[in-house]
C-alpha cells in the first residue's frame, strides 16, 4: 500500500473530481436541465406502453447485439494477426483501419450504394437497402474498435503463454481457447461496448442504408423533438434508451472487472514474430480479406474523386481552393484542415487527461462505487445527440453571453465522446500490472508518482497510444455534436463534406469527395504519427 | 451512491469556478460578443444551409458598422426549436429562415419581438403572413418534384413525368425518391403538395398507390438528391425525386464539365409554395443591430445576392436575377400552398398518418 499522505488524498481525491465533474459539467448537467424542462411520468408511460415504440427499441437493441457481434467477429481475426505477427506496412495497416471510422456516413453510404447498385462490382449480391446492408456498414464503421483495443492489448500479452500450454500439449485452438480467450476477455468487453454503443445510437447509417421503417431509438428522438416538437416524448425515450444503455455497460463492466488478472506484460516488438510457413498463408488471408472490405468502398471514393465526368482528372481538388472565396458557406479545403487539426489536437490532450485519470481509479478500485462511475463515463457514448444538444442550451443559459457558441466548446464535445475510448483502452492494460511490481518499487523507496512513472506509465503507454489515436479519430469525423455547437466560421472537414452535399450539381459532390480523400489521407497520417511515438522499456509501439 | 453524488455536486462546483476563469483565456480569436463602449456585433441564428457572398456581409459592417456573428445550429426545424427552448435568453439578435410550416409554432412561442421593415412596401402584401410584423418575409422557394431528363430520354423508357399522377403510374415503378415527411422539411412540403392537390379525403389513398408504385423514402434531401437521383451524385438509381424548383439553375452553375442546360426538370404542377421569414427575437441584446439586419435582408443588395447563394427567390419588386436563374429556375405564379395556421393545426396529425401509411 502506498503511504496516505494529505498530498497524496488530494491527488487521489482530483483524480475522481477532475473526470466526474468534466462530465458533469458538460454532459449530465445538460441532461438533466432538459429532463427537467421535458420529463414527465405521464410521457414515460406512454411510451413504454406504444406498440410502434416499443417495435422501435426492440429493433434498436437487437440490431445493435448483432452488429457488435459481427464486428467482433470480422475485427478479432485482424486484432491476431496485428498483434502476434511482423509484416511490412503493420504500422499503416493499423493507421489504416481507423480511416472507415472516421468519415461520414453519407459518404460512406454513397460508396456502399455505386458497390452494390446495378452495374457495380457487387451486384451479384443482389442487395437491397434494408438490414443487411445496415449491419455490414456498422461492422465497416466500427472494425477499427476491435483491431485497435483488442489488438493494443494483444500485442503486450506474453506469448510464452501460450507456447507453454503448446509445449504441454494442447492444440493450436485449445490453446488459444483456454489460455488467450481468457487473458483478453476484458479486452474484447471493452471493444464490444463501444461497438454497442455507437450501433445502439446509430442515425446516420440506419436512415441512409435501412429504409426508413427500420428506425433506431436515436432517429426516433430526432424525430420527436425536432419535426414534432414533442420533448416530453423525447425526453422518455431519450431515458429509455439511457437505461438499456446502463443496463448494457454494468454487464460488460462486470466482465472487464471479474476476468481481468494481473499478469506480465511484454512489449509489443518482443511478442510478434515474422510469420512462417503456413501461418503466412493464414497471415496473408486475414489481411487480405480486411483490406478488401474496409478498402473496397475507399477505393471507389478515391477513384471518383480523381475523376470530372468520365476523365480522369485533379479538378475536384482544384475547385476546391477557388470556391472558398465567394461564400460564407464556403471554406478553403486548408482552413478546414487547420480546424481540424486544432479541434482534435485539444480534444486529445483533454480526452487524455480527463480519461487517463479515471483509468487509474477505475482499475485501482474495483466495486460498485467506481464501476458506477465508468458507466457514468461511457455515457455520452450511448445518449441522443440532439437530447444533449438541447440540455446545452438550457443548462448554460445563463452562463457568460457566447459560452453556448463558443468555438472551444466543439474540442470540449469531441473530448466527452473520446473519454469513454481512453478508458477502454487503458484500464485493461492497467489491471493487468501485477501489483507486486508496484509494492516492489514501493518498497526500493519510490514515491507514488515515481512508481507511476517507472511501473504503470511504461506498461501502460501502448494502450494511451492507441487511446491517443483514436482521440484523434474520434474528432477528426466527429459530426453531430460539432453541428449543434456549430460555429460556422470555424468548420471541420466533415462539416465541410456536408455543406457540400447540401447542393446540387456535380462541383458540389466533386467537391465533397475530395474533402472525403483529404480527411482519410489526414486521418492516417495523424494516426500513423501518433503510433510513432517511441516510449522507453517498451521501445517502439 | 450517497457520496457519488455529493462528490459530483462538488466537482460541478469546482469544475465551474475553473471553468469561469479559464474560458474567457481559452477563446481570445473570438470576437466578444458585447464591449462596455457599444455593441459591435449582431448575431444571426438561422439554418445550416443559409449563404451569403462575403462581400455582401461585408457591406452591411461597412454601412452599420455591425460585425455579423452566424449561428447555424442545424436544419430549419431545430433552429426553431433551439430559439424557442431559448425564448428568455436567446442564443442571437435576429432570426432568418422560419418558413411557412414553422412560422405559427415560432409566432405561439413569442419568440419575435415586432419590427416593422423598412423596404417592406417593397414586397407584395400577399406574403406578409403577419399583421403585425414579427415576421419580415425574405425569400420564396418551391418543392416540387424533379426529374432526370437524360435518363427519359433513352429509347424503351416512358416519356418524362408531368403531374402527380404520373408517379403512381406503373409506367414509373420503383422509379421515384422521396424524403421522409417526419424528418426533411421537403418531405413535409411534398406531403402538403399532395393534401392540397388530392383534397382531405384522397391524398391518403394517394400515398397508398405511391407505395405500391414502389416510391422509396429517404430521410433527408441530401441522401435523396445525392445518393438515390440519378442527376444527383452519381450512384442513383432513380430518375424522380422530390427537390426544388431551382434545382435547375444550380444544376447548370454547378456543372462539371460545363453544360449550357440543365440535365434536371421540374414538374411544375406539383411545386407547392414556401416563404422564409426573418425577425428580431425577443430578448436581443442588440435589437438596433438585429433591426438593422432585418432591414437589410429586404435591401436589392442582399436580395439580388440570394438567388445563386440560397437559390430562393427574392421577394422584393424589382429585384434583377441572374440571367441563369430566370433561364432556368421554376417559379409557377400560383403554386400549391396552405396557410400557416392550418399547417400547424394538422401538421401533426398528417405525419402520423402519413407515417403510419408509409414507412411502418
Amino acid at each position: 500500500m502506498t503511504r496516505r499522505t494529505p498530498l497524496g488524498r488530494a491527488a487521489r481525491c482530483a483524480r475522481v473530481a477532475i473526470p466526474v465533474g468534466f462530465l458533469a459539467l458538460f454532459f449530465a448537467w445538460p441532461l438533466g436541465a432538459i429532463f427537467a424542462r421535458s420529463l414527465r411520468a405521464g410521457a414515460l408511460v406512454d411510451v413504454v406502453t406504444d406498440p410502434v415504440l416499443r417495435r422501435v427499441a426492440w429493433f434498436t437493441l437487437w440490431q445493435a447485439v448483432v452488429s457488435t457481434a459481427l464486428t467482433l467477429a470480422v475485427g478479432l481475426p485482424a486484432a491476431y494477426v496485428v498483434a502476434r505477427y511482423d509484416f511490412p506496412g503493420r504500422r499503416a495497416f493499423r493507421a489504416f483501419v481507423t480511416v472507415p471510422f472516421v468519415l461520414p456516413t453519407v459518404v460512406v453510404a454513397t460508396a456502399f450504394l455505386a458497390l452494390l447498385r446495378p452495374g457495380g462490382p457487387l451486384e451479384f449480391l443482389h442487395w437491397q437497402r434494408g438490414i443487411a446492408p445496415m449491419l455490414v456498414a456498422h461492422v465497416f464503421f466500427n472494425v477499427a474498435v476491435v483491431v485497435r483495443t483488442v489488438g493494443g492489448f494483444w500485442a503486450n500479452l506474453d506469448p510464452r503463454r501460450e507456447e507453454a500450454a503448446r509445449m504441454l500439449g494442447a492444440s493450436r485452438f485449445r490453446a488459444f481457447r483456454h489460455v488467450t480467450v481468457p487473458l483478453l476477455a476484458p479486452a474484447i468487453a471493452a471493444a464490444a461496448s463501444i461497438v454497442f454503443l455507437f450501433t445502439f445510437t446509430s442515425f446516420g447509417v440506419a436512415l441512409l442504408l435501412a429504409d426508413p421503417a427500420h428506425a433506431t431509438l436515436e432517429v426516433e428522438i430526432y424525430r420527436q423533438a425536432v419535426e414534432l416538437f414533442d420533448l416530453r416524448t423525447a425526453a422518455a425515450l431519450a431515458l429509455l434508451q439511457i437505461v438499456a444503455v446502463l443496463a448494457v455497460l454494468f454487464a460488460l463492466a462486470r466482465v472487464q472487472e471479474r476476468r481481468a488478472v494481473a499478469q506480465r506484460l511484454v512489449g509489443a516488438a518482443d511478442s510478434a514474430r515474422r510469420p512462417r510457413g503456413r501461418e503466412r498463408f493464414v497471415v496473408g488471408a486475414i489481411l487480405g480479406v480486411t483490406t478488401l472490405f474496409l478498402g473496397g468502398p475507399l477505393a471507389v471514393l478515391v477513384w471518383r474523386s480523381l475523376h470530372v465526368g468520365a476523365h480522369w482528372s485533379l479538378g475536384s481538388f482544384r475547385a476546391l481552393g477557388s470556391s472558398a472565396s465567394a461564400s460564407t458557406l464556403f471554406v478553403s479545403p486548408w482552413a478546414a484542415v487547420r480546424n481540424s487539426v486544432e479541434f482534435a489536437a485539444i480534444a486529445t490532450a483533454i480526452a487524455l487527461v480527463v480519461g487517463g485519470m479515471a483509468s487509474v481509479v477505475i482499475a485501482a478500485r474495483p466495486g460498485r462505487a467506481t464501476r458506477t462511475m465508468d458507466a457514468f463515463l461511457m455515457l455520452p457514448l450511448g445518449t441522443s445527440a440532439v437530447t444533449v444538444g438541447f440540455g446545452f442550451l438550457l443548462a448554460f443559459e445563463h452562463a457568460p453571453s457566447g459560452l453556448a457558441t463558443s468555438p472551444f466548446l466543439v474540442p470540449i464535445a469531441h473530448a466527452v465522446v473520446a473519454v469513454p475510448f481512453v478508458i477502454r483502452a487503458v484500464v485493461p492494460a492497467l489491471r493487468s500490472i501485477d501489483p507486486r511490481l508496484r509494492d516492489a518499487a514501493t518498497m526500493l523507496g519510490a514515491a507514488p508518482r515515481r512508481v507511476w512513472r517507472e511501473v504503470d506509465l511504461p506498461i501502460t503507454a501502448r494502450a494511451f497510444a492507441v487511446a491517443a489515436g483514436f482521440c484523434a479519430a474520434v474528432s477528426l469525423g466527429e459530426f453531430g455534436a460539432t453541428l449543434f455547437i456549430a460555429r460556422p466560421d470555424w468548420p471541420t472537414v466533415p462539416i465541410a463534406i456536408q455543406r457540400f452535399l447540401a447542393r446540387p450539381g456535380e462541383i458540389n459532390v466533386d467537391q465533397a469527395l475530395a474533402m472525403s480523400v483529404i480527411l482519410m489521407l489526414l486521418t492516417v497520417v495523424v494516426v500513423f504519427a501518433i503510433e510513432r511515438v517511441r516510449v522507453r522499456d517498451l521501445g517502439e509501439l | 451512491m450517497k457520496r457519488v453524488l455529493i462528490l459530483t455536486i462538488a466537482a460541478v462546483t469546482l469544475a465551474a469556478a475553473c471553468g469561469s476563469s479559464s474560458k474567457p483565456a481559452a477563446k481570445p480569436e473570438t470576437s466578444p460578443t458585447t464591449t462596455p463602449a457599444r455593441i459591435t456585433t449582431v448575431r444571426l441564428l438561422t439554418h445550416s444551409s443559409f449563404a451569403v457572398s462575403k462581400a455582401v456581409l461585408a457591406d452591411f459592417t461597412k454601412q452599420t458598422g455591425y460585425k455579423v456573428k452566424l449561428v447555424q445550429p442545424g436544419d430549419a426545424g431545430l433552429v426553431v426549436n433551439e430559439a424557442i427552448l431559448r425564448k428568455d435568453n436567446p442564443v442571437a439578435d435576429a432570426m432568418f429562415g422560419v418558413d411557412t410550416t414553422f412560422l405559427t409554432r415560432a409566432l405561439d412561442a413569442g419568440i419575435f419581438d415586432a419590427y416593422e421593415a423598412h423596404g417592406l412596401e417593397t414586397v407584395p402584401a400577399s406574403l406578409q403572413a403577419d399583421a403585425q410584423h414579427r415576421v419580415t418575409p425574405i425569400d420564396r422557394s418551391s418543392v416540387c418534384v424533379d426529374f432526370d431528363k437524360s435518363w427519359f430520354d433513352h429509347n424503351g423508357r416512358p416519356p418524362a413525368p408531368a403531374s402527380l399522377d404520373d408517379l403512381v403510374d406503373p409506367r414509373y415503378k420503383n422509379l421515384t425518391v422521396v424524403e421522409n415527411a417526419s424528418t426533411s422539411s421537403p418531405g413535409l412540403a411534398f406531403l402538403m403538395a399532395t393534401v392540397v392537390a388530392k383534397g382531405d379525403g384522397g391524398w391518403a389513398a394517394y400515398w397508398r398507390a405511391l407505395r405500391k408504385n414502389g416510391v422509396r423514402v429517404d430521410d433527408d434531401w441530401t441522401a435523396a438528391y445525392q445518393t438515390d437521383f440519378t442527376a444527383g451524385g452519381a450512384s442513383g438509381d432513380r430518375p424522380i425525386v422530390v427537390s426544388y424548383g431551382s434545382d435547375p439553375a444550380a444544376d447548370v452553375v454547378y456543372s462539371d464539365p460545363h453544360r449550357a442546360t440543365p440535365k434536371v426538370g421540374v414538374i411544375a404542377s406539383t411545386c407547392f409554395g414556401q416563404t422564409e421569414f426573418a425577425g428580431v427575437l425577443h430578448g436581443a441584446h442588440n435589437v438596433a443591430g438585429a433591426r438593422a439586419l432585418v432591414d437589410f435582408l429586404l435591401t436589392r443588395r442582399f436580395q439580388e445576392d440570394m438567388p445563386l447563394q440560397m437559390y430562393v427567390n427574392p421577394v422584393v419588386r424589382g429585384a434583377t436575377l441572374p440571367a441563369v436563374f430566370t433561364k432556368w429556375a421554376v417559379d409557377p405564379a400560383h403554386p400549391l400552398s396552405i396557410d400557416p395556421a392550418t399547417i400547424s393545426a394538422k401538421r401533426s396529425d398528417w405525419i402520423k398518418e402519413w407515417t403510419n401509411l408509409v414507412v411502418r
